[in-house]
């Protein structure tokens, strides 16, 4: 048996060693990693509104290059929870995840106003719970802030082939297309996924067999999400009446 | 005595008969997945698609090679009483190197991946090898045996995604820059159901989207193993 002592020494230098030569790795891939997952998050947001990027162009055909110059013409409002702009923060440095935790007056809430040919779409982030962990996903809202124009989700640790095909299957998210979040009188209604299909055309979307859960997850995340952008949409609206 | 005399001088590097078993062994005599049923678990999560699989597959030869030849190449200095913590210590910041580089190089496959990347940690194959082999062998010959067993993990990981991702999804490598799209309802396939007069009938198998269907795959490679290698079977 080794000394105690020796143990110690051992271990010492040893995880001293291994740490250092981590940290020399990490610090040396830190800066591309972060673009990585920049530019990762960016195409994410991007698929909301696939139907409408320039040249009939998918994200995939995109360039990295392409994706930052897109968001770069974006005007990227960020408001809090009474529908007011707060000055000089982008959306693109808004952590759903975190403002997630904080009490809900608190929030602070993204929004991606992208343009295209004279058309606008307003990007809303929205961020709930599935089956086993947290959901989340970009709804892109037409001029008439109403309309659905794309939609795309993604989750942290929904089951493969069930839940999961929130992300994997397109056709899901392709649903939300042209459906509509409020009543022809004006009344907040959001779109609900339902189990067994859709029934209403213009607020449901079919549910996923084997995915109750998840689905629910997204209908609860839809309408929780979407209406803490009522004040901000209630004031685009009135803003857009007054100019006309 | 004479025998000694004539004994060729050993180079650290040699690759005779011995070694090239200690690659070809855990192919098939001694596979960590159909024999050992050892590393299971990501066995069946992470072979839905083949290029996922893939990518994992590396990672553990990579994890495998070099925690052998750490733990070989520190094997006379490791205190007995600490050898395990030892042990991981060498996989886990093995497995931290393979994080970071696939974060740095492709950030989507290390999101698809995350989770079971890190769970490379408690592969059994990983230890296993370690506390059988390294422990009480030279470093080369350790190094071969971490790659052996890795490709053999390897290479039924990436079997089972070829079966599931073709008969699951009817596309192969889906996510990859090679992506080939075989069978399907839509004209981007190679076979397109919707027009085909003989396969207008197929429709993927979901199952094969589940874990559950990797532990079919699995014991069906095991039972066809199994029946042309019958020095596997147990008789007893």
């Amino acid at each position: 048996m080794e000394s105690t002592k020796y143990v110690v020494i051992f271990i010492l230098i040893l995880t001293a060693a291994v740490a250092i030569s981590l940290t020399g790795l990490r610090e040396a891939t830190k800066e591309q990693s972060a673009t990585n997952e920049d530019i990762f998050n960016k195409r994410a947001i991007l698929t909301a509104v696939q139907d409408y990027l320039p040249n009939g162009q998918k994200v995939a055909d995109l360039t990295d290059e392409q994706v930052l110059e897109l968001f770069a013409q974006m005007k990227q409002p960020v408001v809090d929870m009474e529908g007011n702009i707060i000055e000089g923060v982008k959306a693109e440095s808004i952590d759903m995840a975190k403002e997630r935790k904080k009490p809900e007056a608190e929030r602070r809430l993204p929004v991606y106003v992208y343009e295209q040919d004279g058309q606008q779409f307003y990007i809303l982030s929205v961020r709930g719970n599935g089956l086993w962990d947290e959901i989340w996903g970009s709804v892109a809202l037409k001029s008439d802030l109403n309309t659905i124009a794309g939609a795309t989700f993604d989750h942290k640790g929904e089951t493969p082939g069930l839940g999961a095909e929130i992300k994997d299957n397109p056709s899901f998210a392709a649903q939300f297309e042209g459906k509509e979040i409020y009543e022809s009188d004006g009344d907040y209604v959001s779109i609900k996924v339902r189990k067994g299909g859709a029934r209403d055309p213009k607020h449901e979307v079919d549910g996923i067999s084997g995915a109750t859960v998840t689905a629910d997850g997204v209908s609860e995340m839809l309408y929780r999400g979407l209406k803490y952008y009522q004040p901000y949409i209630d004031k685009v609206k009135q803003q857009s009446f007054l100019l006309n | 005595m004479a025998e000694t005399a004539v004994k060729e001088k050993e180079s650290v590097f040699q690759f005779g008969k011995k070694e090239r078993k200690l690659l070809t062994d855990p192919l098939n005599d001694n596979n960590p997945i159909t024999v050992q049923v050892l590393g299971i678990c990501s066995a069946l999560a992470v072979t839905s698609l083949v290029y996922p699989s893939l990518v994992m597959a590396i990672a553990v030869i990579f994890v495998t090679a070099f925690s052998s030849l750490f733990t070989s190449l520190l094997r006379n200095y490791i205190p007995k009483s600490v050898r395990m913590i030892v042990q991981l210590v060498i996989i886990a910041s093995l497995v931290t190197v393979v994080e970071l580089t696939l974060k740095y190089l492709n950030y989507p496959v290390y999101k698809q991946l995350s989770v079971y990347i890190g769970l490379i940690i408690t592969n059994c194959i990983v230890m296993g090898r370690l506390e059988a082999f390294s422990m009480a062998n030279k470093p080369w010959r350790s190094f071969l045996d971490g790659v052996g067993n890795g490709l053999g993990y390897g290479v039924i990981l990436v079997a089972v995604g070829v079966v599931r991702e073709l008969f699951g999804k009817g596309s192969l490598f889906a996510g990859s820059p090679i992506e080939l799209k075989i069978i399907g309802p839509t004209a981007d396939y190679l076979v397109n159901t919707t027009d085909s007069m003989l396969f207008g009938w197929y429709a993927n198998n979901n199952l094969m989207v589940l874990p559950a269907s990797a532990m079919f795959i699995i014991g069906i490679m095991i039972w066809i193993q199994r029946s042309y290698n019958t020095k596997l079977v147990d008789v007893s």
